[in-house]
């Protein structure tokens, strides 16, 4: 079932439904990117559908919504710990069939990994309901349909933006009541059919290669080129790492906050024990590291598919140019020399 | 929901000075770990830490922690009587089914020691656990030396040899224990042994080459590995090694799989 609706009327229905839901959707932040007079699109509680930036790719991911790059889990006193509180609405949030595919990953992490379920994630996450922004070109660093994420039909809503109005694709009983008296049309999403980039995904044969490969002179290019920044784990829709810091708010007295903070394994210290011992030294190490988890150890562990949807926000957020896909192009290749050299 | 990361409350019941940098501190608590599995410890304001549990018993756990980092250096000034916070077990430990009935040979450096004490303490309060206890501990210097009493009871029961990296003692040799890893007859056990390797990671390294060299199986080989964790519950991330994460498969590791797991 599908609806038109002018920008106007989207408008009415976001009025409506804020008794019930709060709507995130990609927003702009003017002058607050990172070189001057440069925006920034990132998720945010949207009021109006002029808010919503639907023809850019967001600069960070919907991931934000619901883990946020630092929230307040505890709040802590002498004698306890007490989980903070979050906000009882629902939560819609608009976003492409790649952050919807990427959500798939970030369960896996917080709600199955382990056999323990994550209560901050998990309360975030069970009030969720996707709308699919439908997706049909893409930007030049994508490459979605190479990593099978291109697709999906885990979504409640789907929209079409139109230059004053909306198409709407309702599929959650939930919503449907919202959309009476609404104008009907036929509507149902399409979906990017092929991306400017492609990549092909190296299999890595066994652990003798695997070893050769983390070996390989390859990465030895990241030790002049990467900054150790963080920036493409920041951006990426399926990295998960956190850190759990403690923040008083009075050196003298025994209150305070223990906060998770968004962590990167490309930030040096990532892994460094008390007492100062560090495992991954080099930017090419910690660059080796992102990569084969990504494309390799993700899926060996989970088994059905890599931790990437080909969002390349990592390549676009990067201050030094380095292309994820040409990474793993890279890896092909010296995987491919590992092998033939194995077989001589 | 319950909420796998929320610390609980514990009183200390005692705390011991091992060295100027190591302290024992001994905690009450109803949680029972198994041999070799590690807590969540925190105090507020500082943060969290993964701790091996040195010792347990009836209503009690320890933990040796050394000066080290930031929340080690506020424990420091804990006193009995003080609140503590904890959660766990977390972890695999020793796999104690395998080790029964059998000849142990143990080899722990340093604070390595404490993940395996409670394991040796078994052996040495229950003496049919093994058929017999093989024990390399070493230390840096005569200061560093940890669990002084444990370390003179299990000399009465156990083949033990103890060593100080670089300095020279009665009664106690100089050098790294690898060079001492040769000393015993492994052929003696009859292939019914189980190799124990705890320390810094270099230390495991060199020491279960050692073990190859002397002709040990990998898979009688057994090590215990510390990683940065946040969480403990497989969600951080900090102490992923390719497919594997510390906090859920390890600590503890056979060697056939540690050997391949390269940060």
């Amino acid at each position: 079932m599908g609806y038109s609706l002018s920008f106007e009327e989207t408008n009415q229905l976001f009025q409506k439904l804020s008794a019930e839901y709060k709507i995130y959707a990609p927003k702009r932040f003017e002058k607050q990117g990172r070189y001057s007079d440069t925006d920034v699109i990132r998720y945010d509680v949207v009021k109006s559908v002029e808010e919503i930036v639907y023809d850019q790719k967001s600069d960070y991911s919907a991931k934000e919504v619901v883990s946020p790059i630092t929230q307040t889990i505890f709040y802590f006193t002498e004698d306890e710990y007490r989980e903070s509180k979050v906000d009882k609405k629902k939560i819609l949030i608009f976003l492409r069939p790649c952050d919807i595919n990427a959500f798939e990953h970030q369960d896996k992490i917080f709600l199955g990994n382990g056999g323990f379920t994550d209560f901050f994630y998990a309360r975030m996450r069970e009030k969720v309901k996707f709308v699919m922004m439908e997706c049909t070109e893409g930007w030049d660093t994508c490459f979605c349909v190479s990593m099978n994420a291109n697709k999906t039909e885990d979504y409640s809503a789907a929209v079409r933006f139109g230059e004053n109005s909306l198409t709407v694709q309702v599929k959650d009983s939930d919503l449907l009541g919202y959309f009476e008296g609404c104008t009907k049309v036929d509507f149902a999403p399409s979906f990017i059919e092929k991306n400017e980039i492609e990549v092909k995904i190296p299999e890595i044969p066994n652990k003798e290669v695997l070893g050769k490969l983390k070996k390989h002179d390859m990465w030895k290019e990241y030790n002049s080129r990467c900054i150790s920044c963080g920036s493409c784990t920041v951006a990426c829709s399926t990295c998960t790492c956190f850190t759990t810091i403690d923040k008083i708010y009075d050196e003298n007295c025994n209150a305070g906050e223990r906060r998770r903070v968004t962590a990167s394994c490309q930030v040096a210290g990532f892994d460094r024990m008390a007492g100062g011992h560090e495992f991954r030294t080099t930017p090419a190490e910690r660059v080796r590291y992102r990569v084969l988890h990504k494309v390799y150890d993700y899926k060996a562990r989970f088994k059905d598919s890599h931790m990437c949807v080909g969002c390349g926000r990592c390549s676009a957020r990067c201050p030094k140019f380095i292309s994820f896909p040409a990474a793993i192009n890279k890896m092909a290749a010296a995987i491919e020399e590992i092998c033939a050299e194995q077989a001589k | 929901m319950n909420n796998p990361v929320m610390p609980k409350p514990c009183t200390i019941l005692d705390v011991c000075k091992e060295t100027d940098m190591e302290y024992t501190f001994k905690v009450a608590t109803d949680i029972t770990p198994a041999h070799g599995q590690f807590m969540q410890l925190s105090v507020p304001k500082i943060g969290e830490a993964p701790i091996s549990v040195s010792s347990f018993g009836e209503g009690y756990m320890e933990f040796t922690i050394r000066a080290v980092g930031k929340l080690t250096d506020k424990l420091f000034s804990l006193q009995p009587g003080d609140t503590l916070f904890m959660r766990g077990p977390y972890g695999n430990g020793w796999p104690m089914e395998r080790f029964a009935g059998k000849h142990l040979v143990v080899i722990a450096g340093g604070t390595g020691v404490a993940p395996v004490r409670s394991l040796l303490n078994k052996c040495y309060s229950e003496p049919d656990f093994a058929k017999s206890v093989h024990l390399i501990c070493g230390f840096k210097n005569a200061d560093s030396i940890l669990f002084k009493q444990d370390l003179e009871n299990w000399k009465e029961k156990f083949e033990a040899i103890y060593t100080l990296d670089s300095e020279s003692i009665p009664c106690w040799q100089c050098g790294l224990v690898t060079q001492f890893i040769p000393d015993f007859s492994y052929d003696s056990f009859d292939g019914e042994y189980e190799v124990i390797i705890v320390g810094p990671p270099a230390m495991m390294h060199h020491s279960a080459l050692k073990c190859m060299t002397c002709g040990i199986p990998e898979e009688k080989v057994w090590v215990s590995f510390e990683r940065k964790m946040s969480c403990a519950v497989g969600k951080c991330g900090h102490c992923r090694i390719d497919e594997t994460y510390v906090c859920l498969e390890g600590p503890v590791f056979n060697y056939t799989v540690a050997k391949n797991l390269l940060d």
